[in-house]
């Protein structure tokens, strides 16, 4: 049993808004829903299946399935924080091959930026009995700071410096530079990566995305579906999850749960990474990107660095190019969960609709990698990969 | 620079780990050891998440051990050094580096335990350079 082949993406969206001051938290996940089902050219009835995650209001898909009017006959509330969307869309490739629903929604929204949230320097309230959290959160663990333990372990076994990490943002910013909806579209150097203030050793402000408000949707149907619209086919041919933990003590900082989630995907998938045009790689920070190319199998562990460098992750300069719409780090990082941007960026370069300037030519196989909760303790990994028919 | 003006949050304790915390408070650092399987284990649990066995025990950690990784926060009002260190045990757990100057704190470096007080709760066992 497969999902190659057995569903499409047939329709996504972005919200435009980077701050959402005069809107509910479902409202937005309305709105979303209502773009990639215009995107798709499907209506609200046509759904019978809905996923969402933790940003979802109230009891999540009972809450918005009673604020949207939906009528449904699967549910899936998968929660691996950021990268729960990426997990998402295999799911409901999943269920639509099973007969469970034909056409699937997933929405994440948030207003972390309209709340004031200090989404990277702040201990986070533990969540309520995590077994984990007397043993950390006594310590001061911050997003920022659980990555960059990552980080500093990763230059000490391999050697990685600030200014190959600082490639990663330099590429993600001279993309950001065409998407008039990114937050920050000016194109900065590795000099100015590095001269930006320090927020946790070895991080510096530049290596964190940003916090946005916003969301967006995707809408996954069963073929026979997708055929019948007017849209670019784009097919799921493989996925993979996997969680990665602390191991009882025995802690590794320098992979992800992306060395078992990436060659699920690629077996199921029939595909070799010479295939693979364009990737969207989750960016929370600048080291999450290059510990995930290397754990994907797109250079030998530890080489990542010489892999992000020199301009190798930009669309028409280097041989990967990587989140073509600015990424969480310069462009959108909505509900402090990027994972279902990066689908909707792999989609736009598969349909060919990304900005000209920054379109892979011929981009007919794409994959979007999602890390959800912390490369510094644990997190989902999620890996998709989709071609274009 | 100085880590005492730093107030450290209580942790959450409760019946499956309470002996961790009625250890700290007399200064001692327990870890959990599989009688099953043999191999240790931290964060502490009831049931060993190697071998799954529930035949786990208390034992009393030497306290001394190597820094695996760290960062200093700086964007704080007072910066402070979050780490894991890998004990003579063998198992890394999470703690702060405290008691030197921050910027001199390098991986590999040699540590012991340290025990400071929390906001209304028991002490956690923190690590300064041996």
């Amino acid at each position: 049993m497969t999902i190659k082949g057995k569903a499409y993406v047939a329709g996504v969206f972005e919200h435009p808004t980077r701050k959402a001051d005069d809107k509910s938290l479902a409202q937005l996940h309305a709105e979303v829903a209502k773009g990639a089902l215009a995107d798709a050219g499907l209506a609200k009835d046509d759904v019978d299946g809905y996923f969402c995650a933790g940003d979802a209001p109230g009891l999540g898909p009972l809450s918005m399935a009673d604020y949207m009017g939906l009528k449904l006959r699967h549910m899936d509330t998968t929660e691996t924080g950021g990268s729960s969307y990426v997990i998402h869309v295999a799911h409901a490739a999943e269920a639509i091959a099973l007969g469970k629903c034909n056409v699937a929604l997933i929405t994440l929204a948030g207003r972390p930026r309209a709340e004031g949230m200090a989404t990277g320097t702040v201990p986070r309230a533990p969540v309520a009995a995590a077994p984990d959290a007397p043993f950390e959160y006594p310590f001061g663990p911050t997003v920022a700071n659980q990555y960059a333990m990552a980080a500093m372990r990763h230059m000490y076994q391999y050697g990685t410096t600030s200014a190959q990490l600082a490639w990663i943002k330099v590429a993600a910013s001279q993309h950001a530079q065409h998407n008039p909806h990114a937050l920050l579209r000016e194109v900065v150097t590795v000099e100015e990566v590095i001269n930006s203030p320090m927020i946790s050793d070895p991080l510096h402000r530049l290596d964190c995305c940003v916090i946005t408000d916003g969301g967006g949707a995707i809408v996954v149907a069963k073929p026979e579906i997708a055929k019948s619209l007017k849209r670019p086919l784009v097919k799921v041919l493989g996925a993979g999850e996997a969680p990665k933990h602390q191991m009882g003590g025995k802690i590794d900082l320098t992979y992800s749960g992306a060395v078992w989630s990436g060659p699920t995907a690629f077996a199921e998938a029939g595909v070799t990474h010479a295939d693979i045009k364009y990737v969207s790689i989750y960016d929370s920070f600048t080291i999450t990107v290059l510990i995930t190319l290397e754990d994907l199998g797109f250079c030998p562990k530890g080489q990542g660095g010489k892999l992000v460098a020199d301009g190798n992750l930009i669309s028409g300069v280097g041989k990967l190019p990587f989140n073509t719409d600015g990424g969480g780090l310069c462009n959108n990082h909505p509900a402090n969960r990027g994972g279902l941007t990066k689908v909707v960026e792999a989609v736009r370069q598969l349909r060919g609709e990304a900005h000209p300037k920054v379109q892979v030519r011929n981009c007919d196989v794409a994959l979007a990698h999602g890390t959800g909760g912390s490369l510094g303790t644990r997190h989902g990994s999620a890996t998709l990969i989709l071609d274009r028919e | 620079m100085s880590t005492t003006e730093r107030k450290y949050p209580a942790p959450m304790v409760n019946p499956e780990i309470k002996p961790f915390f009625d250890a700290t408070a007399q200064g001692t650092l327990m870890l959990k050891k599989c009688v099953a399987c043999g191999q240790t284990h931290h964060y502490p649990r009831a049931i060993c998440p190697f071998c799954a066995s529930e035949r786990t025990e208390w034992v009393t950690a030497s306290g001394r051990g190597t820094i695996y990784s760290y960062s200093v926060m700086r964007r704080v009002p007072v910066p402070y050094a979050i780490g894991y260190v890998t004990l003579e045990e063998g198992v890394t757990m999470m703690t702060n580096i405290v008691d030197c100057d921050l910027d001199a704190i390098r991986i590999g470096q040699r540590v012991k335990v340290v025990f400071k007080p929390t906001e209304g709760g028991p002490p956690v066992p923190m690590f300064t350079p041996a």
